[in-house]
């Protein structure tokens, strides 16, 4: 078992990846330099408080989208779970698959349960340099909400890359 | 700890004293299913507090997922026009199987809505109002329907019966 990185935190570049959104697509995290971009960590597909996250967040997509930002979700499930996930509760964002190596990705972030084998439920928002600007761990069994992604945008915003105070 | 940006104000489907010592709100979809469970434990809580408790219904309509969330929110503002609001939300929570257009229509009718009213309200004539809920709810952390806030405070403790009346009793024993 590999050791855990400490959670990451605000002001620290983010870690690049490339992770498949679909069976034959690939997102990777430094192709969406330029806009800001909120990664949110999820358990689990399925799970009934995941869904609420995840259908929440489609929601306010149209929010996300008026500070530019795009979400991208985030958990171990592998891309047909997603697909089937994505297909039944409608969802009109990418979620990525940290499936192989399991879980390399969340574990970079610090974000990474070994000892339950998924991610924690955690939130970044990634200014448009790649740096991170905000972050939240949540408790695994309360959906945090977006009031704080759109906090931290609207931060971004008032404050673009390089000039944060 | 996620609180409500914005305070219950005139605006606002109120059900209580204005100076009651405990102010519930809940941000609400009428076509979800959590909600229509814990509208009869709501209610009950209501009962239980008296005049303790200021309750307070804002729309949080997840249309993604429900599509008939929009249309009986429309409702229940025309229905709040007119000065029954509480009597529509009681009525859609109560027929939740039933919430297509024909059945709210149908439920206009129950009320006693003028008979333009349905019809202007789902062409879209109390969006602002419902839009500016849901946003509201956004930003205050709303994460999930039913959601509900304490005096102000976001609660994300049990919702059982018992709890919530020991915990709001004890606020209105406090305050």
């Amino acid at each position: 078992m590999s050791d855990t990185p400490a959670l990451l935190a605000a002001g620290t570049p983010a870690p690049d990846f490339e992770l498949p959104s679909t069976p034959d697509q690939r997102v990777s995290l430094s192709s969406l330099r330029g806009q800001p971009v909120i990664l949110a960590f999820y358990p689990a597909d399925w799970s009934p408080v995941c869904g609420d996250q995840m259908a929440l967040y489609n929601q306010i997509l149209p929010e996300f989208r008026r500070a530019g930002a795009q979400l991208l979700g985030i958990s171990v499930d592998g891309v047909w779970c997603h697909a089937a996930f994505a297909q039944d509760r409608k969802l009109h964002f990418p979620l990525l698959a940290d499936f192989e190596p399991k879980g390399e990705v969340a574990r970079r972030f610090g974000v990474y349960r070994e000892q339950d084998g998924i991610c924690e439920r955690a939130l970044f928002v990634i200014d448009a340099a790649g740096t991170i600007a905000w972050r939240h761990v949540s408790p695994l069994g309360i959906n945090p909400g977006a009031d704080g992604i759109l906090d931290a945008l609207d931060k971004l915003a008032a404050h673009p890359t390089g000039e944060r105070p | 700890m996620s609180k409500l940006t914005v305070p219950v104000g005139a605006h606002d489907h109120v059900s209580g004293p204005a100076d009651a010592p405990v102010t519930l709100v809940e941000y609400g979809d009428y076509e979800c299913p959590y909600c229509g469970e814990a509208y009869p434990l709501l209610k009950a809580v209501q009962h239980a507090l008296g005049d303790n408790l200021r309750f307070v219904f804002r729309n949080f309509p997840l249309t993604e997922m429900h599509p008939h969330a929009l249309h009986a929110a429309e409702l229940a503002e025309a229905a709040a026009a007119e000065g029954k609001f509480w009597e529509a939300h009681d009525m859609l929570y109560e027929n939740q199987e039933a919430l297509a257009d024909q059945d709210l229509a149908r439920y206009a009718h129950a009320l006693g809505l003028p008979n333009t009213a349905f019809g202007e309200a789902v062409s879209g004539r109390y969006d602002a109002k419902i839009e500016s809920d849901f946003s509201s709810g956004v930003r205050s952390g709303v994460n999930g329907t039913p959601c509900l806030f304490i005096n102000g405070v976001r609660y994300d403790g049990p919702r059982d019966y018992d709890t919530l009346v020991a915990l709001l009793t004890q606020l209105a024993g406090e305050s």
